[in-house]
């Protein structure tokens, strides 16, 4: 009996494994394959006819390395963006965790309303005005809207009011620390588990993002790999030979985020994001 | 003595303000101002003044687009197939989500971390990736399905369908985000008292009666979180359709809600009819997130 329930869950845990992994697998697979072999050999196969390296060199001379500009402007869109996220959030979190002040209440609130408002509602909007600014088709088009992020901002408040003692606080004003000393030498050190959860969820949530540079970039020189091939694979519906090179693509595009994920896993405190849940 | 004193009357002074400050600005900037600008160009229109060769100028038509936001079909549309849509992905994600994390919780579970990472990593393809993904597999020229079944002697399934399109749209949005619910749940379920549990075995209830009676329960206030994040990403659904467009015909350049917003905002440049319909679509996805907190802070009162 007992040996039953843990072979059912396990076998359903596989199932839902083997759905979340085989469309990698099969573009793993598909991206062995020359522009012929694509179409008339069966997919569910790797090709060793040398096809991987060919695609990836033609991906290369793709119109002068265009695939590795995308793949550094997704790098610095998300890199750079994630990283103002998190300093704004995190000073933003822990004065409104640690402090009483007029108007706080007023701003979480707007803050918590913020996290509803649907992106088209401000993407637009936020297209004319920065265009107004001149600032449209630039790489700030696409950091600034992203840098403030209410839901950064709670979590932040969150992990804050949960780690950072008072009694810490106190005892660094009897010493006669400065608040903004307080903040760097007390208050980030304590929350930096938090902050590189906040971090990932921001740089993966910007990598992952379409429709704003979507909306703001009109030079393919400034698109990320999310849009640099979503063109592609527009184009690809008139030039079906483009259908590999959006195919090796979408590959390697996937593997830095995959590495990084790996990597960066135990450092994840996912139980922050449960712990928001919990209020 | 005195200054200490003094000192802890004056409490942190401006500190907070100009920690929170940075953040303020931004949000005054990207949210308040292009919300108030939404409201402000919804409320107008481009039109010609004067007689003759006349001068295009911005005018005050107050609820004006409001009413063809309203009475606009391809709007009316755009929305039964994204409720369509959302009827299969919402359920189905927060089903595959909690199963998947109540069997991760129970005891003696085999192969229990490359599940749960094999399951996460889908959260971390782009949701264009994904459909570029997806869509070769349902692309009858490329697709190894087709080519099995084809191999079989048997009719191919047509991904592309009036209604089969509905499901593959609707994969590819559960793809991607069983893994981050299921997450979320798994973790709100370890943090509970195992106490509890145990209680509950020693009066002799199975796992099933346990996660039935006692998990889910439990689990409400996560549940109705990640339900609404499922219901706010249904009503934004613009990536995966606008993606698969340009392997089928099947889908419109207006098949949901963004995707008709932006073809009125870029495609038919009507800024001001764009801007009504984006608020009314945020106006609708307040509501029903208002709604859900209500039930949460009903259910969080009456368990205290």
């Amino acid at each position: 009996m007992n040996r039953r329930v843990k072979l059912i869950p396990t076998i359903l845990l596989l199932l839902g494994a083997l759905y979340s992994i085989a469309p990698v697998v099969w573009l793993v697979f598909a991206s062995t394959k020359g522009p012929g072999e694509l179409f008339t050999t069966f997919s569910g196969f790797p090709s060793f006819n040398g096809g991987f390296m060919e695609n990836v060199r033609t991906l290369n001379e793709f119109g002068d390395g265009r695939f590795w500009k995308w793949t550094l402007n997704s790098l610095i869109y998300a890199g750079g963006g994630a990283l103002l996220t998190v300093i704004i959030s995190a000073t933003c979190g822990y004065a409104m965790a640690k402090y009483r002040f007029r108007g706080q209440k007023l701003i979480l609130g707007s803050l918590l309303a913020g996290v509803l408002v649907p992106g088209i509602t401000l993407s637009i909007p936020q297209y004319l005005l920065l265009s107004s600014a001149g600032l449209v088709g630039t790489y700030w088009s696409v950091i600034l809207p992203s840098v403030i992020s209410p839901y950064s901002i709670y979590l932040c408040q969150v992990y804050a009011s949960a780690s950072i003692p008072d009694e810490m606080l106190e005892a660094g004003r009897v010493d006669g620390a400065g608040e903004f000393r307080m903040l760097w030498s007390i208050g980030l050190p304590v929350m930096m588990p938090g902050l590189v959860t906040v971090f990932l969820l921001q740089f993966i949530g910007i990598w992952n993002n379409f429709l704003l540079p979507y909306i703001m970039l009109a030079n393919d020189d400034r698109f990320p790999l999310t849009v640099g091939l979503y063109s592609l694979l527009n184009r690809g519906a008139s030039q079906p030979a483009l259908y590999t090179l959006v195919i090796t693509g979408a590959l390697l595009s996937i593997i830095p985020i995959f590495a990084l994920f790996l990597f960066l896993q135990r450092y994840w405190k996912l139980d922050l994001i449960a712990g928001g849940v919990k209020g | 003595m005195t200054t200490v004193t003094r000192r802890r009357r004056r409490g942190p002074g401006a500190a907070p303000y100009l920690m929170a400050a940075p953040a303020v600005l931004l949000f005054i900037a990207f949210f308040l101002i292009p919300i108030g600008y939404a409201i402000w160009l919804s409320l107008h229109a481009m039109r010609v003044r004067g007689r003759g060769f006349g001068v295009r100028t911005e005018v005050f038509v107050g609820l004006e687009n409001y009413l063809s936001a309203i009475g606009d079909s391809a709007m009316y549309e755009a929305l039964v197939r994204m409720l369509a849509y959302g009827v299969i992905m919402v359920p189905v994600t927060m089903g595959l989500a909690l199963s998947f994390a109540l069997m991760l919780d129970v005891p003696k579970v085999g192969l229990k971390s490359f599940s749960r990472l094999a399951i996460f990593l889908p959260y971390a393809v782009p949701g264009v990736i994904a459909s570029v993904l997806w869509g070769f597999t349902y692309l009858p020229a490329v697709s190894p399905i087709t080519r099995i079944f084809t191999e079989a002697g048997l009719p191919a399934p047509d991904f592309f369908g009036d209604v089969s399109i509905y499901f593959s749209i609707a994969n590819i949005a559960i793809w991607g985000s069983v893994g981050f619910n299921m997450v979320v749940l798994y973790t709100a379920l370890r943090a509970m008292p195992a106490e509890v549990y145990e209680a509950a075995k020693i009066d002799g209830a199975s796992e099933w009666q346990i996660a039935w009676k006692i998990k889910i329960p439990l689990l409400a206030p996560a549940l109705i979180m990640t339900s609404v994040f499922s219901l706010i990403g249904m009503l934004q659904v613009f990536s995966e359709p606008n993606t698969v467009k340009s392997m089928t015909n099947s889908i419109t350049p207006d098949w949901v809600p963004l995707m008709r917003i932006y073809q009125q905002g870029f495609i038919e440049n009507d800024i001001y009819l764009s801007a009504a319909t984006s608020v009314l679509l945020a106006l609708v996805t307040v509501l029903l997130s208002l709604a859900a907190l209500a039930v949460f802070r009903f259910r969080a009162r009456r368990s205290s």
